[in-house]
């Protein structure tokens, strides 16, 4: 192959090193007005009055509305249409917003919402996953779910979890919490809208043009014909720009209103209470094994806390206990999971989606079991890695699978078993699976989740998918593959993405979908492009590969009229029989490994980490260059999880609501790297693709804490592992207390019974069809 | 930097707020080009460089100084352009991104980081090239540690900055090859 493989620079790197590249802050329109938020100043109260009236008499105010004016509910989740645009009866966060001004300039727009008044029924707040679970000392935060403040509750159960535990040798249960912390995009959300003609022209730093097409439609009653939403260069996302916000149906609507365009660009403060971001999750987990090593039975149990709405959480509720059994062969498997509401900004989708934080238990609970019974724990993690061509306890169909060469790659680059054991430095080993894409869409349809145009005339080539490039490199990867199946460079394919009038469907950047989803549909329309092309040259009685493109071009637009050509993409319906079994299924499952190696301070707690070897199955590297920017992105955000990202509130308030408190690892913070890439030729995916933007962060977190214990002999059983919690968990061991700090009990939370599922057959018969 | 307004012409207007607004008439020299601006004292050298000049190559990320994204040159140094007053800065050299290519002849830092891909969401980009180029000026030769210590003021969110310092390195070398035992010769 002549493109696929080779490192390729990213199409759209010349406009962004030249800043021509126009991000949706830069979107600057004639007569613009500047939109800014009135935002609750209470974590939870019952709004009494509003009264806007001041603020409309200040010249240059040109709208001011509140919930009035856009009180249909809204969510990513059909099943959790809990949010408004403005809310104007009940807020339930600091930051939910209650009114918009639209206004000549920001500073105008700013002293209006100061001018509104508010008069507000104040009620108790609940701030964490206990205070959830009791009774509300006045009223509940949402009017849904329960018992008590009760979001979700899941208990799924898989072959004979009891037997499973009867026949072990040895069992243990640990108990861990991974905080909550935010996405830190660079660019703030920003949205400019324009109303002409009685249509809705929108601009937005989203990573779901789709999904905010379709809350426009709801919200402001338009049909989606009347509604042009586009995705602008994009800032940075990591999830947290795939919900619809406020901000994107405000300024519609007051362009709407007021007839000219309207933008609006969150300052950082308010990135950090629009959120969506990690969920905090306390987990319990038990596990049966035998004397050398092989799981019998595991039981594992998540609480979320959840913030104030809805947003991705039944999702992530579910991926708390889904991939478990994506990595490891566990024969029977219990599952109960249970989200709660708090007033805390909402959490949603970010980088790995409700996977890392089991990920980080269940590598740590592993290790610990292995020190348990005297094995080495990448010994005992290897005795139970699940094979591929199988299926898995809770339905999930495992195709290509390069676990085993991933841990063989980063276990002897890094010399882990060789290791000097020197007190103050350790290493840590973990693994991790995820999704490429989800298998089932947001919203019930039978429609294909991607879509690719092609269009060529006089030699130019267009391809056109309504994929979102959040800087992860899809039109990159798309102009690759349509590229390769028509002899051609990437730069010679002109790019038409991410904009709902002019390109095919495609469902968004998240749960790592694009490569795997797009990049199917792109290659099934270009090599139905191909094919024209072929038949009209050999037509002519030449060879494809003798003429020039641009002969081929005239030739087939000639004997054909209009060339275009159209792919989709629909994944394989493989949910399992039971209730709850959309969230876990995908195409297919890339896999990592990754050894951390450390110094940790025993008298300082201080970490340093030396240097992190990572490999990922990513299938087929479409772009090697791409795929390490991923892989290494993904292992940089990792370790600022494990060591220093967290929110906490207080009051309600943020405690650490911009860039200088909120703690991300900077370019002295970062060790060396070393990145594996593992091909396994998926046979489904575009060229045997899978995805790199998600997995190869999973395993670096428990890797983190593992390589501390490996150190210092203590466990850090919570994220993130600060010196504080080091020297504590140091003092305990020298009192001879258990030598670790972490929670130390999981709540009694009302499960239902579970459903209880028969599992499949381990072999997975059927072969996937080839691509 | 200047500190004081004195001798500058301050027409003041009303806003619509009926509050009055000093604004200042400055002489602005961005990327080799000299422009007049008349603007209120108190906008920042990011608002402007964005707003009445249209560079919106210049981008923020939480217009209070903590993320290094609005990075610009004056006199060749790099500053943070949300914390500068433009009054401050007249008659000084600023640069942005947009004044870093000669023409459409990209700077080598330009092309390095579009080869390497080390602009992944593109959005620190701007500022980052301009805080290298700062450190090529004075120091052709840095180590990965010198480079990490000059930009330990921009964050990424992207790269985990890996691409990023190898990029600046391959740039350093395009910018000023080692005679004879450039790197894998010898």
């Amino acid at each position: 192959m002549r493109v696929i493989g080779k490192p390729f620079p990213r199409v759209d790197g010349g406009a962004k090193v030249t800043g021509q590249a126009v991000y949706a802050d830069d979107v600057v329109l004639p007569r613009t007005l500047h939109c800014k938020f009135l935002r609750s100043p209470h974590p939870h109260a019952r709004i009494v009055s509003i009264d806007a009236s001041a603020a409309r008499r200040i010249p240059g105010v040109k709208a001011v509305i509140t919930g009035a004016d856009l009180p249909v509910k809204f969510g990513i989740l059909p099943v959790t249409q809990d949010e408004r645009a403005l809310e104007h009866e009940k807020v339930r966060y600091v930051g939910d917003p209650i009114a918009a001004v639209a206004a000549v300039d920001e500073e105008i727009a700013a002293a209006a919402c100061d001018a509104i008044e508010v008069e507000y029924e104040v009620l108790d707040p609940v701030m964490s996953i206990e205070d959830a679970l009791r009774v509300p000392r006045n009223e509940r935060i949402q009017d849904y779910g329960g018992p008590n403040n009760i979001h979700k509750l899941v208990a799924l159960e898989f072959g004979d979890v009891d037997g499973g535990f009867a026949r072990a040798d040895h069992i243990r249960d640990d108990v861990f919490f991974f905080q909550g912390n935010t996405h830190l995009p660079m660019e703030q959300h920003s949205a400019i809208a324009t109303y002409i003609d009685g249509k809705v022209t929108l601009w937005s730093s989203t990573q779901v043009v789709h999904y905010v097409h379709r809350a426009l439609a709801k919200v402001l009653e338009l049909p989606m014909n009347r509604i042009r939403v586009v995705g602008a260069a994009h800032g940075g996302g990591f999830g947290g720009k795939t919900d619809p916000f406020a901000h994107e149906i405000v300024v519609s609507k007051l362009a709407m209103l007021t007839g000219r365009p309207v933008k609006c660009t969150l300052t950082r403060e308010e990135v950090f209470y629009a959120h969506r971001g990690r969920h905090p999750v306390l987990m319990w987990v038990r596990t049966g094994v035998t004397r050398d090593g092989r799981i019998t039975a595991m039981h594992f149990k998540s609480a979320l806390d959840g913030g104030a709405y809805g947003s991705y959480g039944v999702a992530s509720t579910f991926y708390t206990g889904a991939l478990q059994p994506v990595t490891y062969d566990i024969p029977a498997y219990r599952f109960e999971g249970c989200r709660v509401f708090t007033n805390k900004p909402p959490c949603g989708p970010k980088r790995g989606h409700g996977t890392p934080q089991p990920r980080f238990a269940l590598e740590l609970h592993l290790d610990k079991i292995a020190h348990d019974l005297g094995l080495d724990p990448a010994d005992l993690k290897r005795k139970n890695f699940v094979k591929p061509m199988t299926q898995t306890v809770n339905w999930l169909r495992v195709t290509s699978c390069g676990l085993e060469e991933c841990a063989d790659k980063v276990l002897r680059a890094s010399g882990y078993r060789d290791r000097k054991r020197v007190a103050g430095r350790g290493m840590g080993f973990a693994i991790s699976s995820y999704l490429c894409g989800a298998g089932t869409a947001i919203y019930w349809n039978d429609m294909p989740h991607s879509e690719v145009q092609i269009k060529v005339d006089r030699g130019g080539v267009t391809a056109y998918c309504g994929a979102m490039d959040i800087g992860q490199g899809s039109d990159s990867v798309l102009a690759a593959i349509v590229a390769e199946e028509l002899g051609l460079q990437p730069r010679d394919i002109r790019l038409v993405t991410a904009d709902s009038d002019s390109t095919p469907i495609d469902l968004g950047s998240y749960s790592s979908r694009v490569t795997f989803m797009a990049g199917n549909a792109a290659l099934e329309a270009a090599r139905k492009m191909r094919a024209m092309l072929v038949e009209a040259v050999e037509a002519a009685g030449r060879r494809y590969e003798e003429v020039k493109f641009e002969e081929a071009c005239v030739l087939a637009e000639a004997k054909f009229g209009t060339l275009v050509s159209a792919g989709s993409y629909t994944p394989p319906k493989i949910a399992g029989p039971y209730k709850g079994s959309g969230v876990g299924p995908s195409p297919a499952y890339s896999y990592s490994a990754c050894v951390v190696d450390l110094d940790a301070d025993a008298r300082t707690g201080l970490v340093h980490i030396n240097k992190v070897w990572i490999a990922h199955d990513v299938g087929r590297a479409i772009n090697p260059l791409l795929v390490e920017g991923q892989v290494e992105g993904s292992v940089y955000m990792g370790l600022g999880e494990a060591l220093m990202e967290e929110q906490e509130f207080r009051k309600g308030l943020h405690k650490w609501p911009s860039m200088l408190e909120y703690k991300s690892p900077t370019f002295l913070d970062v060790p060396e790297m070393e990145t594996f890439i593992v091909e396994t030729d998926d046979p489904e995916g575009p060229y045997g693709a899978k995805e790199a933007g998600q997995g190869p962060l999973l395993p670096v977190i428990p890797a983190v804490n593992a390589a501390v214990y490996d150190a210092l002999g203590v466990w850090i059983d919570e994220t993130p592992v600060t010196p504080e919690k080091i020297v504590e968990a140091l003092r305990r061991k020298d009192k001879g207390e258990p030598a670790r700090v972490g929670p130390t009990r999981f709540p009694n939370i009302p499960y239902p019974a579970c459903i209880k599922v028969e599992p499949p057959p381990r072999e997975l018969n059927a072969s996937p069809a080839a691509i | 930097m200047r500190q004081s307004l004195e001798g500058y012409a301050r027409p003041v207007v009303k806003n619509e707020l009926q509050r009055d607004v000093e604004r200042v008439s400055l002489a602005l020299d961005v990327n080799g080009e000299r422009s007049q601006v008349l603007v209120p004292v108190h906008k920042t050298l990011l608002e402007v460089l964005r707003e009445d000049m249209a560079l919106t190559g210049t981008k923020h990320g939480c217009e209070l100084g903590e993320c290094g994204t609005c990075t610009v040159l004056i006199d060749g140094r790099p500053q943070l352009s949300c914390l500068v007053l433009p009054l401050q800065v007249e008659d000084r050299a600023i640069t942005t991104v947009e004044g870093l290519a000669v023409g459409s002849e990209l700077h080598p830092l330009q092309q390095a980081f579009a080869e390497l891909g080390a602009a992944q969401c593109g959005y620190c980009t701007p500022g980052i090239l301009l805080a290298s180029r700062a450190l090529l000026d004075v120091n052709p030769k840095p180590t990965r540690d010198e480079i990490r210590e000059a930009l330990a003021g921009n964050l990424c969110r992207c790269t985990g900055y890996v691409k990023i310092l190898e990029a600046v390195e391959l740039a350093a070398e395009r910018i000023s090859p080692l005679p004879h035992s450039g790197r894998g010769s010898g």
